[in-house]
């Protein structure tokens, strides 16, 4: 199953769902990630955690353990 | 001027003329222009910069319009009324219970279905909304064409397109808050939630209905009853006399409400998911029908490459370094004249002053306590902290203003994650490059507890804008080999930043054991918005920063060093029975200490007695060596190297020193606004023997090792 955190810089996809209970799921669909939304990677960290992804018109920071909760197509 | 602004501004409050003001939240997402438009309406010079977070705590200002007397209350940027931070928490709570007769929600035009979402979460509380749609000039060159009568249709509120930056735009805004004002209060807007909700909804909401205060909010608690009845009633016990939910009947209530929803198969967390859901696709249905839609989807190509450098594997954090470099270089190198003039012009002054209370015949103690004390400590401090200040802040604020901190906090966010803390710790720190009671009150923006405790204890660990010259006069004095000015200035700035990664080393350090000893816990999930970059104002960032940043810096340095200079002065004067000053009493008795330490008595007696501010640690230490009176002319790096080495400095005191300045006790207002967020004496206590300790210690290890050396060379 991918996840957000399996999206590689310029990939796209559509979420399909949250995995993730309590306030990171609000925190989340707060940003706009809900069913159907349209993600893209932007980029990553030089370090390599997080990474930027374009959600709704915003670029926000996301690390990959929290992304992982995030189900794609 | 032709155009004619028909409000005046009143910063102090008190009612006058027209009748009590009416008070109007200004509300908005963070970073979307709203501190721009509060400081434009009310002439009240908060800070505003490009990146979330930065209104922290709400400032209330006066403005005039035609009709009524307005107070606006700037309240914190926050994306959802479900509180995730601290600053978010203060938001939901104004605008929840601080009863403001108005609501005016601040949007901004290249991202309005992000901003919509707040906006219909107002509108579920308050009826009398005005959103001003702002940055329309931005939207309209990036191409974004937004319909904001339809908006207007949609929302059911009044909408108007402003640039707050723009002055005379904002007329309309006073207009149609004043027409506002005017209108009858309408019934708050509803969402169209399934009808198994709605109805459970509408059986809570009539729990709150007979509570006047409350009356208006009755809807959005009924919601967030059904979603966490514990949570709400903590909510409202902290908030409001009411206590709707200690009704006899409102158990059973609630308990029919509970059924309904699980008859239809909507369990809490469902409910909770059901809210955020309605609020995001009524948000998308809005824009859809409001914005025409452009091409890069609010992440312009400009801005793909701008991230691609400044984040970039390869480039991300040599830029950085680079960036600080410069900053730093241009703040000595511009600095350098206008100090040294600054110095002689003051010192003339003294010896003017001198003359002065000479020819009146003034007792010569009072004389020397207020010229020699006062006057001196307070010269030195302005023409060591003036100059630099004046040009890094205003650089600084450029860099804030372009959006580039948030990618400092991206870069810098996995070691962060690595020490269990949060990469927003960084933008922190930022704030504590200028001043660390502002870094510390910064904190806010991190939403976990324990992760702000741990930024708020370890944030006096970048050394503030006080301590700058200090460590500035130190690397001239005796790590600088050459007299080249360019050359010199080049090599202290990258000393300057060495000691920067210094310090971000040990705050690393010292963050990982918090969370592996007293903060026990594991790193928290974040999200951090990474704002559009934007071309900073410059023109208004220059005289801002001048007047908010440095003046009050300096004057705050100043309002403390004069003080201290007669206190010195007293000190020196007072004799114990053995005939010696307390000041060399003092100092003795530090001097074991010291010597460890691989400083002097009289270092450390100049770091207590600038416990008030730091900047007035390295002119009194000088003030003492040279004393036996009071503080000489400021000259040149080499002269004061002279002096100092005539005191028996060698160049590992000077490490020490380095060392020492950057990891001591937090000044007296730092720690103070420590108490104040954390409400507790114990975590004050902590952040005041933390960086002691690792000072103390790390210069005790220094000393040894400088002597281990020269023992073997």
């Amino acid at each position: 199953m991918r996840t957000l955190a399996d999206l590689r810089p310029g990939e796209s996809a559509v979420v399909r769902g949250l995995n993730t209970p309590g306030r990171l799921r609000r925190r989340l669909m707060d940003i706009g990630l809900i069913e159907g939304t349209k993600v893209e990677c932007v980029g990553i960290s030089p370090l390599g955690d997080p990474s930027a992804y374009l959600i709704r018109e915003t670029v926000v920071a996301i690390r990959h353990r929290d992304g992982k909760g995030v189900r794609i197509f | 001027m032709g155009l004619k602004l028909h409000w005046r501004v009143r910063e102090t409050g008190g009612a006058q003329g027209k009748s009590a003001p009416r008070t109007v939240a200004v509300a908005g997402n963070p970073n979307v222009g709203k501190s721009t438009l509060f400081n434009a309406l009310t002439g009240m010079n908060q800070h505003t910069g490009n990146w979330p977070g930065k209104t922290v705590g709400s400032a209330r200002g006066y403005c005039e319009s035609r009709r009524f007397r307005y107070e606006l209350v700037d309240i914190p940027g926050a994306y959802s009324l479900f509180a995730h931070s601290a600053e978010e928490e203060v938001a939901r709570d104004y605008l929840c219970f601080g009863r403001p007769e108005a609501v005016l929600v601040v949007c901004d035009a290249t991202c309005l279905e992000r901003n919509l979402n707040l906006v219909l979460q107002i509108l579920e509380l308050h009826s009398r909304v005005l959103v001003c749609v702002n940055l329309m000039d931005e939207a309209r060159r990036r191409g974004i064409q937004l319909d904001l009568k339809a908006l207007e249709k949609r929302l059911g509120v009044p909408v108007v397109g402003i640039v707050a930056r723009k002055k005379k735009t904002l007329n309309v805004v006073l207009d149609a808050l004043d027409q506002l004002m005017e209108q009858p209060e309408k019934t708050p807007y509803k969402f169209s939630y399934p009808a198994s909700v709605t109805k459970a909804l509408t059986k809570t909401e009539a729990l709150f209905v007979p509570w006047p205060r409350i009356r208006r909010q009755a809807r959005w608690l009924a919601l967030r009853t059904l979603e966490d009845s514990e949570a709400l009633k903590g909510l409202l016990a902290s908030h409001t006399e009411d206590r709707p939910l200690d009704v006899p009947e409102a158990e059973t209530v609630l308990a029919e409400a509970q059924t309904l929803l699980k008859q239809a198969g909507v369990s809490r967390e469902a409910l909770r998911d059901l809210t955020v859901q309605t609020l995001v696709l009524e948000s998308e249905s809005i824009a859809r029908q409001c914005v025409v839609r452009r091409q890069d989807r609010g992440y312009s190509t400009r801005d793909r490459k701008l991230d691609r450098l400044f984040t970039g594997r390869k480039s991300g954090f040599p830029i950085m370094l680079l960036l600080l470099m410069l900053l730093f270089w241009l703040t000595l190198t511009a600095a350098n004249v206008p100090s040294v003039l600054l110095s002689r012009a003051l010192f003339t002054v003294q010896d003017w002053l001198s003359g002065c209370f000479h020819a009146a015949g003034v007792p010569e103690w009072l004389h020397d306590a207020l010229v020699l004390g006062a006057w001196r400590v307070l010269a030195w401090v302005v023409s060591v902290m003036l100059p630099p200040m004046a040009i890094f802040f205003p650089l600084f604020t450029l860099l804030e203003d372009s959006g580039y901190l948030p990618r400092i906090a991206y870069n810098l966010d996995r070691p962060f994650q690595r020490c269990h803390a949060c990469g927003k710790q960084a933008l922190c720190m930022c704030m504590g490059l200028g001043c660390n009671a502002a870094g510390v009150v910064g904190c806010r923006i991190i939403d976990s507890p324990r992760e702000r405790l741990i930024a708020i204890l370890t944030n006096c660990f970048t050394p503030c804008n006080g301590r700058f010259p200090t460590l500035l006069l130190l690397l001239s004095m005796f790590l600088i080999p050459t007299s080249n000015s360019l050359l010199a200035g080049a090599l202290s700035a990258f000393l300057l930043v060495c000691l920067l990664c210094l310090s971000l080393a040990v705050t690393f350090g010292v963050s990982r054991l918090l969370s592996g000893t007293l903060l026990k816990g594991m790193a928290s999930s974040f999200t951090l918005e990474m704002p559009p970059y934007r071309r900073p104002q410059i023109g208004k960032v220059l005289t801002r920063s001048l007047f908010d940043r440095t003046l009050v810096v300096l004057g705050r340095a100043a309002a403390v060093a004069a003080p201290a200079g007669l206190l010195l002065w007293a000190l020196q004067a007072v004799c114990l029975p053995d005939g010696v000053s307390l000041l060399t009493g003092l100092s003795r008795s530090l001097d074991g200490l010291g010597r460890l330490m691989g400083l002097d008595g009289i270092l450390l007696t100049a770091f207590l007695l600038g416990f008030p501010a730091n900047e007035i640690v390295l002119p009194i230490a000088l003030m003492l060596y040279l004393s036996q009176g009071s503080l000489t002319e400021l000259g040149s790096a080499m002269e004061l190297r002279t002096i100092l080495a005539a005191q028996g400095w060698s160049w590992q005191t000077a490490v020490c020193m380095l060392w020492f300045t950057l990891f001591h006790w937090p000044c007296s207002t730092t720690l103070l606004t420590i108490r104040k967020e954390t409400g507790s004496l114990r975590w004050t206590a902590l952040a005041f023997l933390l960086p002691t300790l690792v000072g103390i210690l790390g210069c005790i290890l220094l000393a040894q090792l400088g002597r281990l050396e020269s023992l073997l060379f």
